[in-house]
């Protein structure tokens, strides 16, 4: 931060005049005013959904390339959002000699551009997404996981991974319960108890503070993200002490009781769909821009079956017949439905003209492509939505042979992220996926 | 279960002024500190127990935890803190102070405000000071408790309620770093320049957490203060009374628990419709039954360590007698809860030992069956501290393991088959002879003598020593060097929150000292207890002098 207030300066005194740094453009409007309830308006969001096990060939790939693909029989539940999906076929991670850890690696290059040497790695595209347009937000971003489970994909620096909420209900209770503030309620009185929370954090801030001045470095470092936590907390307090901007858009959702954790795929389908929802009113009603799903497919599994959805893309044989795994395809398919449920659930929030999917892009990502070999190759990747009219939608992308990472790259450019390459070794790229760059 | 809060039950408490409690200020002069580790959510949940009692709610959940070199406790000095991971912090920290405060509980709190409605300094720094001693594992500084009680002094003209500001500023203790990493404060050697040692406060910390998986009670805090831990005759003191208490057991599983990897349970499941006995009881009595038999061997009849292996002894629930299918009768009322029963295997069965219960067979095996490799991997790299390596890219499972297969009926059938393929028989061969053996253990760990009406071979090999069945794979592990030098690596390990190998000079001369005793844990606690490579620390980087060098900003 000190550099840019010193270049706030620099700038200043040479020039005589007080020239500011811009401001990020998803905050205003072009005309500069502040944020109006209309659609166009309205600040962008991001989304990750992290389905692993990959899909199957020749069941997904469209066969056009550019506009107007045509949807294959594995995607078929997302036909209807054709025209606001992107599909990026042929991509792969690579590996530059390093162990493949299965279904790790995979991960690890989609979500931060490289396989981490040793434990701590970079930081998720989806949190330096975050750090630009999550500031202003009362949660900088919710991870949420459809299997129960507190993993998730999202990291910051380090070693930590922000943890997944797996209930709908206690996802209600963090964003609706009692701390919600309605952006449209006609008066606001901030909570003497949330103003003396955060007296309480200013008083306290140099007693904790101390602790850096006695750590060696390598503490230091965990330290810094334990006190960037904390000022998002003193950031989510002062938020909720400031009369929100009217968000025409925004209700609160009915509220509901605990659902069963999603281990069998019709639960992780009910569970995800009041995700959905939950998800979508929070964006509606400006609590968050940034969300994480991840699906946890290697932990479903049907009812009654010997096996779940993991260890059936390693032992189911291919169908002679078919020439395809079809328990396999079932579940991918699941998915894929499950996640069409899930865009609904955001077009089903209308904003203005237009509604809550228009201003966000969801990248879909994998950790292999095809699961039953553990292939780094072949790699299913979607995006879905416009994000407030920056990316082109409905176009087949055939990027073969290329770093995936350039999807990645190419959906923190858009959001802001001052990025001209992202990724390392063979996973570094410069080259965005400009085809689908409006 | 505990009924009272240990360390702030009404007694303890008021033999204890504030005169006292200030008294025993500032730790000795602190020059600089190292490798913090985050407490891990047993520590936090034992901690705020025995301070606060058993009947506060915590209300929020933990961030996961990372396995390093086999071990959470590992783990714990890479991670740090998210951002919702701080949220879960101050909900919990939120929740536990305002249970502290309200009525039920308020008795804890040693003094009444001269008004409800005002800020009472007084009453504030006699309860901050006491509760921040055991929450940050030494005295609070004079500036810690100002801070503290003008935090709450702040917080009630906010909201004109003294019960409010103390909660609020009880809640920013419970999140502060200082509570939540164990910070570890080291002093310079007296006439060793340049060598660096653990302080007393630290030294503390370090032995109740190994020992009693807990924060330091007041006596051992006090026997910090009073320099004793820096004897060797004042630390042998504390370490046997330590060790002679009743809460050795809680720090025992607490490494097993991790060592054996337990917290893998919470994410495991089993086809109901293919195993119809593995409860979610089932689930939680397995890995009882486990800790309880390595408590009983280990600690109760201070048994020899790799007796774990082969024990034909254990204790059952009748949930658990249905899965291994033994008779085991319960007198007790219809409808009576399940009770624990002392139950010993004859001699020449195959069942006996921690590999072929519940808790191993089943954690190692997929959701709808059993798994050689998976159990054969774990074997190695669990109880013999070997790394297997990952399997490579593009492998082909077609005939792996389709159970209706006709012509592979076996596991050990469809296994050789699979291992054709010379790039995966490297490790199969490795790893699948160890897991072979336990094949008579279905996927949910029940007892099986044929799969697919084809009797089962048990029979095969580790490290050149051939066994035919499941008790003679114990033995052979029992045999093994492998495995007493494994426990010494991983217990010391565990304790220090560093990985120590097998090879390394500290862990050869514990090795020495707990094959020559017997092999017994106790000992072996009492050892690594003891042992200067236990307080040890690394001298703190130039960076480190530089931050600690006064007039330097934080950050």
């Amino acid at each position: 931060m000190n550099k840019l207030v010193n270049r706030r300066r620099v700038l200043r005194g040479a020039a005589g005049i007080t020239v500011g740094l811009p401001f990020l453009d998803c905050f205003l409007n072009s005309s500069g005013t502040a944020l109006a309830a209309t659609n166009a308006q309205l600040p962008v969001c991001f989304g990750t959904w992290w389905q692993g096990l990959g899909m199957t060939p020749g069941r997904w790939v469209p066969d056009k390339v550019g506009a107007g693909y045509e949807v294959k029989v594995e995607m078929r539940a997302l036909t209807p959002f054709r025209d606001k999906m992107n599909i990026i076929s042929g991509t792969k991670y690579f590996m530059d000699g390093r162990p493949l850890e299965t279904h790790t690696t995979g991960w690890q290059i989609g979500s931060t551009g490289r396989i981490p040497l040793g434990i701590n790695s970079g930081a998720s595209l989806d949190s330096q997404i975050a750090d630009v347009i999550g500031t202003k937000t009362r949660f900088r971003s919710i991870e949420v996981s459809l299997d129960g489970s507190t993993q998730s994909y999202s990291k910051r620096a380090g070693s930590a991974s922000n943890p997944s909420e797996g209930s709908p209900s206690k996802l209600y209770a963090r964003i609706f319960g009692p701390e919600f503030k309605d952006p449209n309620a006609a008066d606001f009185t901030p909570d003497p108890k949330v103003m003396a929370r955060r007296s309480v954090l200013s008083y306290v801030a140099d007693e904790r503070k101390d602790v850096m001045k006695q750590l060696g470095a390598s503490d230091r470092a965990r330290l810094d993200e334990y006190f960037s936590a904390l000022r998002q907390i003193e950031q989510q307090l002062d938020i909720e002490l400031q009369k929100p901007a009217p968000l025409a858009a925004c209700t609160v959702p009915t509220a509901f009781g605990e659902t069963q954790p999603g281990k069998d795929i019709v639960e992780a389908g009910k569970n995800s769909k009041l995700f959905g929802g939950l998800l979508a009113h929070a964006l509606a009603c400006g609590q968050t821009r940034v969300f994480n799903i991840n699906v946890g497919a290697g932990g479903l599994r049907k009812a009654g079956s010997t096996q779940g959805w993991h260890s059936w893309t390693h032992e189911e044989p291919i169908d002679e017949k078919l020439g395809y795994q079809k328990e396999v395809t079932s579940f991918i398919e699941w998915g894929n439905e499950t996640f069409a449920e899930l865009l609904r659930q955001l077009e089903g929030v209308k904003e203005g003209s237009g509604n809550v999917l228009d201003r966000t892009v969801i990248l879909w990502q994998s950790d292999h492509g095809i699961a039953r070999t553990h292939t780094m190759d072949f790699l299913p990747i979607l995006t879905v939505g416009k994000a407030g009219g920056r990316l082109k939608t409905g176009i087949h992308v055939s990027a073969a042979g290329d770093p995936a990472t350039r999807v990645g790259l190419t959906m923190q450019q858009i959001m802001g992220v001052p990025l001209s390459s992202w990724g390392a070794l063979s996973n570094e790229t410069s080259k965005t996926v400009t085809e689908i760059v409006a | 279960m505990k009924t009272t809060a240990r360390l702030l039950s009404g007694a303890a408490f008021t033999a204890l002024s504030l005169g006292a409690a200030l008294a025993a200020d500032a730790p000795a002069e602190v020059d600089t500190s190292t490798v913090a580790r985050r407490l891990t959510a047993d520590e936090y949940r034992t901690i705020i127990t025995d301070v606060f009692g058993p009947t506060i709610e915590l209300g929020g959940r933990f961030e996961p935890e990372l396995r390093v070199k086999g071990l959470l406790a590992v783990g714990t000095t890479h991670v740090s803190v998210t951002s919702a991971g701080m949220e879960q912090y101050d909900v919990m920290a939120r929740a536990i102070a305002n249970q502290v405060v309200d009525a039920k509980h308020r008795d804890l709190i040693p003094c009444r405000p001269a008004n409800d409605k005002a800020a009472d300094d007084a009453c504030t720094g006699t309860f901050m000071a006491k509760v921040g001693r055991l929450l940050y594992r030494r005295p609070l500084t004079d500036a810690e408790l100002k801070t503290y009680v003008g935090a709450a002094r702040v917080a009630t003209a906010e909201t004109k309620d003294y019960w409010n500001g103390l909660s609020m500023s009880l809640a920013a203790m419970l999140s502060s770093p200082k509570f939540l990493f164990r910070q570890v404060a080291i002093v310079p050697e007296p006439g060793k320049p340049g060598q660096w040692r653990m302080e007393a406060h630290a030294k503390a910390q370090q032995l109740s957490f190994f020992l009693w998986n807990a924060g330091p009670d007041l006596e051992l805090l006090a026997a910090a203060e009073r320099g004793d831990l820096d004897t060797k005759k004042g630390l042998a003191k504390q370490v046997d009374r330590m060790m002679a208490s009743s809460r050795v057991e809680a720090g025992v599983r607490a490494f097993f628990i991790d060592n054996l990897g337990f917290d893998e349970f919470d994410t495991l499941t089993k086809d109901a419709a293919l195993f119809p006995k593995f409860s979610a009881q089932a689930a939680a009595d397995a890995q009882e039954q486990t800790l309880k038999t390595i408590v009983d061997l280990l600690l109760t009849h201070k048994g020899d360590y790799r007796d774990v292996f082969t024990t034909k002894k254990t204790f059952l629930t009748q949930e658990l007698a249905s899965i291994y299918k033994v008779p085991l009768v319960n007198d007790g009322p219809n409808g009576a809860p399940d009770t624990w029963v002392p139950f010993e295997f004859s001699k020449d069965d195959p069942r006996g030992g921690i590999l072929t219960q519940v808790a191993f067979t089943a954690l190692h095996s997929p959701p709808g069956r059993g798994s050689p490799t998976l159990r054969g991997k774990a074997l190695r790299e669990v109880l013999l501290c070997q790394k297997v390596p990952a399997p490579p890219a593009a492998v082909k499972f077609d005939i792996v393991q389709d159970t209706n297969n006709p012509l592979y009926k076996t596991a050990r059938e469809r296994l050789k088959a699979h291992a054709t393929n010379p790039v995966c028989a490297g490790c199969h061969k490795i790893i699948d002879p160890m897991g072979l053996a336990l094949e008579n253990f279905d996927g949910a760990g029940a007892y099986r003598l044929t799969e697919n009406g084809v009797p089962i071979d048990t029979s095969g090999s580790l490290d050149g020593v051939n066994f035919t069945n499941s008790a003679e794979l114990g033995k052979a592990i029992h045999d093994n060097p492998a495995s007493s030098s494994c426990l010494v690596s991983r217990l010391s390990s565990y304790a220090t929150g560093r990985p120590i190998d097998t090879g390394m000079p500290w862990a050869q001369a514990l090795l020495k000292n707990f094959s020559a005793g017997g092999y017994k844990l106790p000992d072996l606690m009492r050892d690594i207890a003891l042992s200067d490579d236990f307080f040890s620390v690394t001298p703190p980087d130039t960076k480190a002098a530089e931050a600690a060098a006064p007039n330097q900003p934080a950050r």
